[in-house]
Formats: structure tokens, C-alpha cells, sequence
């Protein structure tokens, strides 16, 4: 008796105190905040060139990196498959320019000093990604085993002669406006179109610039496959919606367990609760991301966690009026119970699991969270429910037919 | 609440069966002539969905739409502080800007979410969808025939894929609008509608072991039983699940309203079909198995 008591107020102690911080830091998708998510389909600006996983990586990358110079809130870049990127942006004030500026393909350009221009500021374009032999960039070591990048260029004398004005001079490294690393300078006229850069930088910078070198002189181009976008007004207006339906839903269901099975009921609307606020505990520490679909599978699963006590609960029941004691009852319901109960949760986990494989996006938020929620329900209203009961039915709190909802009258001698 | 005479389930489901055969026969003949009605995520174009400060009558609206410039003919769908606007063609990026725009005209504080898909991408989605309902049955079907035998397996099967059809067939003959969340509804009745038809033969194993049934009779008695001793539990689980699934209806979020109402519907037949389809279909298996059985017996 003592251990159900202080399981329980230790539990509804913590609850109670974590509740509004976890509830803060769950992470909202799009359709609740407001924002825009694009898929794209990337393919190679000219035809015949080859799309790669590098370069594939490389863009998606490039992607992050405007959209976080455009300043919008952590935006989220995902490569799917062989040649799509996925684009999460929230808060956005001018969608239209932000759209336009990641379907540009980035742009690599080599740039020296203009007339004029402040120190550090190169202005003045001398070669551009296309001036490039493809994938000829490639890490190298100098006699002294530092990383150097060596590079191609189409147009020998185009280089030389570039080379030999720049002769001692920077010439730096651009990947749309970002200058890439300290410049290299100059050092001297090169005339085969080959050249190497070097300027001390480490292993992983070099790999780096030549990968950029790589993607600027093939650019991947990316259209749109799929858009949505959603207002912040409309977003807040759906989380707000659905929350509501899902309290008021859940209520009736605790009320409907209460008059129904009385204190066990109360026992399984006491793991109910345990198990929804397991469910945003997972959420907060694994980083879910809860979408609009998200919540309609976290309501319906709170439905589905009671047909454990349900069907418990009614086994207990169907054991008592056959006559049996209330432990026995307990004993028997529990330990049948238990399988069938198991049997059903299989079937809907490999549902889920499905989904889960072969869905995207949303279907695939869904079907995580449907999955989560079916394990902690094992959990919550199987293990812990029968362990509350069995623990109150040996103290002896539980000792009438009654307390069950079963009338003395229907009870049959055995 | 219990019953004290026993409903004969195994004679009613010959009416339930007529009853399911004529609406599947009926979904069929409207599925083939008059399809289903594809929402944006299956079919190309753009959905425009705006959420107004007051509301909006449809001609206020056609000034707003006719300045946006767009050459394609819109369907509107005007409700209370709401619009929905759907282009069977895919608006680009500036398209749906000036769309913005002119709407923000007649108010500025709209606030808009807008889809579009290319046929490419909904072919996909529809692709996999059919993956996953048949992956999902036969994994299903392992699962129930090693945990109970393979005449439990198909006449779940069956059950399941009835109550999914019937949503199919409810949203084709109303012509409801069928989206993603369509799909991820009828996978989640498929998962769940299972649930309450393992209970009751989870009964029927049980009872199944405690007497020797030698006739058809018995047999029709022990499954008229079982779904009686399990009878109100179905109705409760099903219950709570259809609470859920009903307030996210009434009172959530537009853009989940038709997942909502799939999941009601395919909760009621998953309810009905639990009970009336399923189990007398094992009985119909089972009885076909006997003879058989009786064979090796008396060699």
C-alpha cells in the first residue's frame, strides 16, 4: 500500500512540476508555426553531367547556408534519395525572395581586388565555375606534406593571362557572396590551365574547397516538386483546434473509464495520463518534431492505451461473476488479459512499421509517433495498470465486487 | 448490460453479408465510373487555403482572383472566414505571390497555406500507399497465422481489407475529397480495425480449447458465444478510439477534417465487421476444414 501511494504522489509530483517546461520545448512543425517546406528535385545544369551523392550533399549544404544568410530560423536541409532535397524555412516575412534565392544554383567564382575596393573585399570576377575542368579539383600534398588543391582550367590562355596580372596579388574564392577561406596568392604565370592552391590550410578545408570548386563547375539545377506553405496565423489556428478536440476528446474518455470501471477505472485514467506525458517526454528528448498529423496520432493513441484497460478490466469483471475471489479475479484478468492484448499491438505496430518505411513526411511523423505511442502504452496501461491494481487488491483497498462494477446478482456460485 | 439470451451473430451475418457485398459492389460500380475525388496531393495543381478576419462572399472574391492574373479557371470553396481556392495547374512562385497579393487586398490579414504538387511526386505517393496496404497484410497475415492459425488469418484479412474498401467506397460515392492524410487514415483503421477482431478470436482459441466440438452446431455456438462474451468489450475499445477520431472531427484542425472523417467511418465498419464479418467467416472456414480433418483420423 505504501509503495502505491508514494509511486503515485512521486509521479503526480513530477508531472504536475515538468508539464509546462516539456510543453514548451516540444518542437512545432510547419503546419502549427507557419512556414514553407519545398521539395526538390536536383539534376545537372548541363545535360550529360552526372549527379553525385557528393554533390548531391554539397547543394543541400549550400542551401543551409543561404538560407541562414537570408536569416530565417533554423532552417532544416535533408537530402531524400538519390536527387531530392528537402527544405524546411519558418518565419519567413518575404517568402517570394527567399524561394527565389534557393532555386539559384550557387554560384563559385574567383574574384581579385578592384581598383578601390576596401582591403579584404574582392570585387572584380575573373573566373567562374563553368571556367572549370570538371571534377578535376582534387586534394593534394605539397613537398612538404601540407594539403594543396589542385585545379583545371578550360581556357589555358584565358588563365595565363589572369595569372600573369595577378602576378603577387590575391585571388580569392567565392561560393555566392561568402568568401571561402584566407585568398591565395598568385605565384606565378601559369600557362598549361593547371594550377595549385595552397595557403596552409588543413586537411578537411582543402577537401572542402575542392568539393566546392567541384559543385560550382557543375551546378546541380533544382526544381520544385512539392510545396506547402502555411501561415503563422493559420498554423497557430490548427494547433489550437486540434488541441482543444484532443482534450475535450480525452476527457470524455476518462470520464467514460471512471463510470464504467470504477476505481480500477480511476487507476487506468491515472496511467492514461502517466502515459501521455511519457509521450511528450519522448518527444522533447528525441527532438520529435509534432505536426499537425502528429497530434491527431497522439489523440487517437490515447484511445487505443485504454482498450488495455478495457479489455483487462472486462476480463476481471467476466472472472468475478463466475464466481472466483477478487485475487484470483485480478490474477486471471491480468495474465489473460495480457495476450490478447499484446496480439493486438503487434498487428497495429506492423502497420505502423510499414507506414513508416515506405512513407514521407507526414505519413512518416505519423507513423513514428503512432509506433512510440503503442510501446509506451504496453508500458503505462498494461504493465503499470495491472501492477496498480494487483498492488491495491493484495492491501486489501479492493475487496468488493462492487469497486469493480459488478453487481452482487450477476455473480454465479461456483 | 449483459445479455441474458444468446444473439445468434452467425445467422445475422448472413444479412451483414448482403449488406457488405452490396455496398462493395456499389463502391466498385463507382469507382470505376466515376473514380475518386483526388485532392492536390494527387493530382497536379495548387491548393490555396486562406484563413480571412471576416468573411468573404464569392463575388467580393472573383475581382481579387481575376487581378492575380492567372489564366487558369479556379474551383472556390468559400466558407466561414475561410477560402479555398484549387488550381488544376501548378502556380509558380510569382503566380501565387500576386495571388497573395490581390487577396490581401480585400483583407490584410489573411494568412494563407498553399501546396502544390507535380503529377510526378503524387504518383509516388499513391504507389506507396498500395505497398504499404499490401505489405501491411501480409505481414499481418505471418503475424496471426503463426500466433493462431492460417483460417484466423484470412478471415481477418478479409474483415480488414473490407473495412478499408468500404472507406474508399463511402468517399467515392460521396465524392469526398481524398488527400495524404486519406491514406495514412485508411493504414491506421487497417492497423487498428484488426484490434477488436484478435480480441474476439483470441475468445474463440480460448473457448476453443475447453470442449470437444463435434458438429457444425457446436461450432456455431462456441463462435455465437465468444462474440457475446466479447461483445461489449469491442463496443468500448471501439468506443474511446471513435471519441478521439469524432472531436478531432468536430472540433480540429481544417486540414485534417477528411482524416478525421475516414477514421470515423472506417471505425464504425471495423466496429461492425469485427462482429458480424470475421468471426462467421472463420466458422464458414473452419466447417469446410472438418471432413478433412476426419480423414487422417481414420486411417
Amino acid at each position: 500500500m505504501l509503495s502505491f501511494i508514494i509511486t503515485v504522489v512521486v509521479l503526480t509530483g513530477v508531472m504536475v512540476f515538468t508539464t509546462p517546461g516539456l510543453l514548451d520545448r516540444v518542437r512545432l512543425g510547419l503546419d502549427l508555426k507557419g512556414g514553407f517546406e519545398i521539395l526538390y528535385h536536383a539534376e545537372p545544369m548541363d545535360t550529360g553531367g552526372t549527379l553525385t551523392r557528393a554533390s548531391l550533399q554539397k547543394t543541400a549544404e549550400s542551401l543551409e547556408k543561404r538560407a541562414n544568410a537570408l536569416g530565417t530560423s533554423e532552417p532544416e536541409v535533408t537530402t531524400e534519395g538519390t536527387d531530392r532535397i528537402r527544405l524546411k524555412i519558418a518565419g519567413v516575412t518575404d517568402e517570394a525572395e527567399v524561394r527565389k534565392k534557393m532555386k539559384e544554383p550557387a554560384v563559385l567564382t574567383f574574384r581579385s581586388a578592384n581598383e578601390g575596393d576596401a582591403p579584404g573585399v574582392y570585387s572584380k570576377i575573373e573566373l567562374v565555375g563553368s571556367d572549370f575542368v570538371e571534377g578535376a579539383a582534387e586534394v593534394q600534398r605539397d613537398q612538404l606534406n601540407r594539403p594543396e588543391i589542385s585545379i583545371s582550367i578550360k581556357d589555358k590562355k584565358k588563365f595565363a593571362e589572369i595569372t600573369e596580372r595577378l602576378l603577387g596579388k590575391e585571388l580569392a574564392i567565392y561560393l555566392d557572396e561568402n568568401l571561402l577561406s584566407a585568398p591565395p596568392t598568385v605565384r606565378a604565370v601559369l600557362t598549361d590551365g593547371k594550377a595549385s592552391i595552397s595557403g596552409g590550410y588543413t586537411l578537411d578545408e582543402a577537401r572542402e574547397i575542392a568539393d566546392t570548386i567541384n559543385l560550382g563547375a557543375l551546378p546541380l539545377k533544382l526544381t520544385e516538386k512539392y510545396s506547402q506553405s502555411v501561415g503563422a496565423t493559420l498554423g497557430k489556428q490548427s494547433l489550437d483546434e486540434t488541441v482543444r478536440a484532443g482534450i475535450v476528446g480525452s476527457v470524455i474518455i476518462l470520464i467514460f473509464m471512471l463510470l464504467m470501471y470504477r476505481l480500477p477505472g480511476v487507476l487506468a485514467s491515472f496511467a492514461l495520463i502517466l502515459h501521455t506525458w511519457l509521450l511528450i517526454l519522448v518527444f522533447v528528448l528525441a527532438d520529435f518534431t509534432l505536426t499537425l498529423p502528429g497530434i491527431a496520432a497522439f489523440i487517437l493513441g490515447i484511445g487505443m492505451a485504454v482498450d488495455a484497460n478495457i479489455i483487462t478490466n472486462e476480463r476481471i469483471r467476466e472472472e468475478m461473476r463466475s464466481g472466483k475471489g477478487i485475487m484470483s479475479s485480478v490474477k486471471a484478468g491480468n495474465k489473460t488479459s495480457f495476450r490478447t492484448v499484446m496480439d493486438a499491438n503487434v498487428t497495429t505496430i506492423i502497420v505502423a512499421a510499414v507506414m513508416f518505411a515506405f512513407g514521407t513526411g507526414a505519413v512518416k511523423g505519423f507513423a513514428l509517433i503512432l509506433i512510440v505511442e503503442i510501446v509506451l502504452s504496453i508500458v503505462t496501461n498494461l504493465y503499470f495498470a495491472h501492477w496498480l491494481l494487483t498492488v491495491l487488491v493484495k492491501a486489501g483497498a479492493l475487496n468488493k465486487p462492487k469497486q469493480f462494477g459488478v453487481k452482487e446478482s450477476d455473480i454465479s456460485a461456483l | 448490460m449483459r445479455f441474458k439470451k444468446e444473439l445468434d451473430f452467425v445467422h445475422l451475418s448472413k444479412f451483414f453479408y448482403i449488406f457488405s457485398i452490396a455496398l462493395t459492389v456499389a463502391g466498385l460500380v463507382f469507382l470505376a465510373t466515376f473514380g475518386l475525388n483526388y485532392s492536390v496531393d494527387f493530382k497536379a495543381g495548387s491548393n490555396v487555403d486562406v484563413a480571412l478576419s471576416k468573411s468573404v462572399t464569392l463575388a467580393e472574391l472573383q475581382p481579387a482572383l481575376k487581378d492575380a492574373g492567372i489564366e487558369h479557371e479556379p474551383t472556390v470553396t468559400i466558407g466561414d472566414k475561410r477560402v479555398n481556392i484549387r488550381y488544376d495547374q501548378e502556380l509558380s512562385d510569382a503566380q501565387s505571390e500576386t495571388l497573395k497579393k490581390s487577396i490581401n487586398k480585400i483583407d490584410d490579414k489573411a494568412s494563407f497555406e498553399i501546396n502544390t504538387v507535380d503529377t510526378e511526386m503524387a504518383k509516388e505517393l499513391a504507389r506507396n500507399a498500395i505497398y504499404s496496404v499490401l505489405l501491411s497484410s501480409i505481414g499481418i497475415i505471418i503475424y496471426v497465422s503463426i500466433r493462431f492459425e492460417w483460417r484466423f488469418a484470412l478471415a481477418s484479412i478479409v474483415a480488414l481489407l473490407h473495412d478499408a474498401f468500404m472507406v474508399v467506397a463511402v468517399f467515392s460515392i460521396f465524392r469526398l475529397e481524398v488527400d495524404i492524410t486519406f491514406i495514412v487514415a485508411v493504414l491506421t483503421i487497417i492497423g487498428y480495425s484488426i484490434n477488436d477482431t484478435i480480441v474476439i478470436f483470441d475468445r474463440i482459441r480460448e473457448n476453443l480449447r475447453f470442449g470437444k466440438q463435434k458438429s457444425y452446431e457446436d461450432l456455431k455456438h462456441l463462435v455465437n458465444k465468444s462474440v457475446m462474451q466479447t461483445l461489449m468489450r469491442s463496443l468500448y475499445t471501439a468506443f474511446t478510439v471513435f471519441i478521439a477520431a469524432f472531436f478531432l472531427l468536430i472540433m480540429g484542425g481544417e486540414s485534417i477534417r477528411m482524416f478525421s472523417l475516414a477514421m470515423v467511418i472506417g471505425l464504425l465498419f471495423g466496429a461492425y465487421s469485427s462482429i458480424f464479418i470475421a468471426s462467421p467467416l472463420w466458422l464458414l472456414l473452419k466447417k469446410n476444414q472438418k471432413p478433412a480433418a476426419k480423414t487422417p483420423a481414420k486411417a
